[in-house]
């Protein structure tokens, strides 16, 4: 039997964007159970055995619930908003590799300008949250969606120069690239600096405890989603979910190896060795939460440009200098 | 097939996904609006002034700011991948390009541009 490939194409897309809504729900479903342990508490376990049915039944509320537009809002861009970050969310995963062989099974498309389209589609997602928080005509949102936004422009130069290391060390903005050229050592280990910038700047990137002023209750309300409800509210929150996912794959890719095994244990398939990796940085982000509290919003910005520009540029020089000498 | 293929391909099944859950809402969530529940959030009391309103002029000075040095981080990437093959020539060029910015750099912080106020 000839199946053409695109057919074969259709199928695995489909595939991977169930997996990733899934992980998505039990995601969710993790970090209110870790938070629930690390505050002495059960976290949810009213639904199913052990909770394990909560995302589901999260899914039906939302989708039941009732969609409101508030009459002061734009009633096209109000619902374009959470469209554009849900895409802009899913679309990142067509160049993500996840296992050696990344032509093949275990990646969409393997582009060699990797990490650039990964750049240009990621840095869209910002228009869901200033559009969202501008067109729900209240002030909350408003002002929730300005500071969102000048947020995450200011902590994303810091990410795209932290690549910068890599790409010398590498010498190619291919992932597939990029994780061969880790085998025989981590990229975290000559740039461990830059794996730092890029740790904080992701999790400001996708608005997370401590630089959760996007959302900060105590002052904003919801932030720019504050008058969303049902299942536009849910887009927001799978986009937000589905982004830690992603900062989680690419910090794997680019820092830890990828799908490479550590301490030679090859017998390990390299797709478990990813998401082992993708699981502890998913970890990391409900310690943070449990752990930490908010910035205030001037020393915010103030470490974003003061803090993180320069020291992402002196990374980038230092690494350029050791490479030209060394070779 | 070209590599950019099966990206479309992937790009169009995730466009589906988002055009189905961005319609669900109006085909199964009920509606019942009545005017109390279409005012805009302002803690329970009426809204007071227009919404679309001002907000601090500093938020444009940082967007004009991100425009600048994200090109200049841009203007990084292709230097970098050539990096192993232009040695000291490529590391030259690129201090003499890191020097120029750092004066626009300081010159913005002397002015103030990095302080939030």
């Amino acid at each position: 039997m000839n199946v053409p490939d695109w057919i074969i194409i259709l199928i695995k897309s489909a595939i991977l964007l169930l997996v990733v809504v899934t992980t998505f729900a039990y995601a969710m479903l993790a970090e209110r159970k870790v938070l629930g342990w690390m505050q002495l508490r059960p976290g949810p376990n009213r639904v199913g055995p052990w909770g394990l049915m909560q995302p589901a039944a999260d899914a039906a509320k939302l989708i039941l619930k009732e969609d409101l537009t508030p009459k002061t809002a734009d009633p096209l861009i109000y619902r374009l908003a959470p469209f554009i970050s849900l895409l802009t969310a899913f679309s990142v995963y067509a160049i993500i590799p996840f296992g050696a062989d990344a032509s093949g099974a275990w990646a969409i498309g393997n582009v060699n300008a990797g990490i650039l389209l990964l750049m240009a589609i990621t840095s869209i997602g910002v228009y869901g949250i200033s559009l969202g928080g501008w067109a729900s005509g209240s002030k909350y949102p408003l002002l929730g969606s300005v500071r969102a936004t000048a947020q995450m422009i200011s902590y994303e130069l810091g990410m795209s120069l932290s690549f910068i290391g890599v790409l010398i060390l590498a010498g190619t903005t291919s992932l597939d690239g990029i994780v061969n050229a880790q085998v025989h050592q981590w990229f975290i280990v000559p740039q461990i600096l830059g794996f730092l910038i890029y740790i904080i700047t992701a999790v400001a990137e996708t608005n997370r405890v401590p630089f959760d002023l996007v959302e900060a209750e105590t002052e904003l309300v919801a932030g720019f989603h504050t008058e969303y409800s049902g299942l536009r509210f849910g887009l927001f929150f799978i986009a937000e979910y589905v982004n830690m996912l992603t900062v989680s794959c690419i910090a794997t890719l680019l820092f830890l190896g990828g799908w490479n095994a550590p301490f030679g244990l090859t017998m390990i398939p390299g797709v478990v060795w990813f998401i082992v990796k993708i699981s502890f940085f998913m970890f990391f982000y409900m310690w943070l939460r449990a752990t930490l509290p908010r910035f205030r919003y001037d020393r915010l910005m103030a470490f974003g440009w003061k803090v993180l520009l320069p020291l992402a540029t002196l990374n980038l020089v230092v690494t350029a200098i050791i490479v030209a000498l060394k070779g | 097939m070209n590599p950019y293929g099966p990206v479309a391909i992937y790009l169009c099944v995730a466009l589906a996904a988002a055009l189905l859950f961005t319609f669900l809402p109006g085909l199964l969530g009920r509606a019942k609006p009545n005017p109390q529940k279409q005012e805009a959030y302002e803690c329970g009391v009426e809204p007071t002034s227009a919404v679309h309103g001002r907000f601090p002029v500093r938020f444009y000075l940082i967007a004009m700011l991100f425009v600048i040095f994200d090109v200049e981080a841009a203007s990084f990437y292709p230097w970098a991948v050539q990096m192993h093959a232009l040695r000291v020539f490529g590391l030259v060029e690129m201090i003499v390009f890191v020097i120029v910015l750092a004066i626009g750099y300081a010159y913005v912080w002397k002015k103030g541009g990095f302080q939030w106020r």
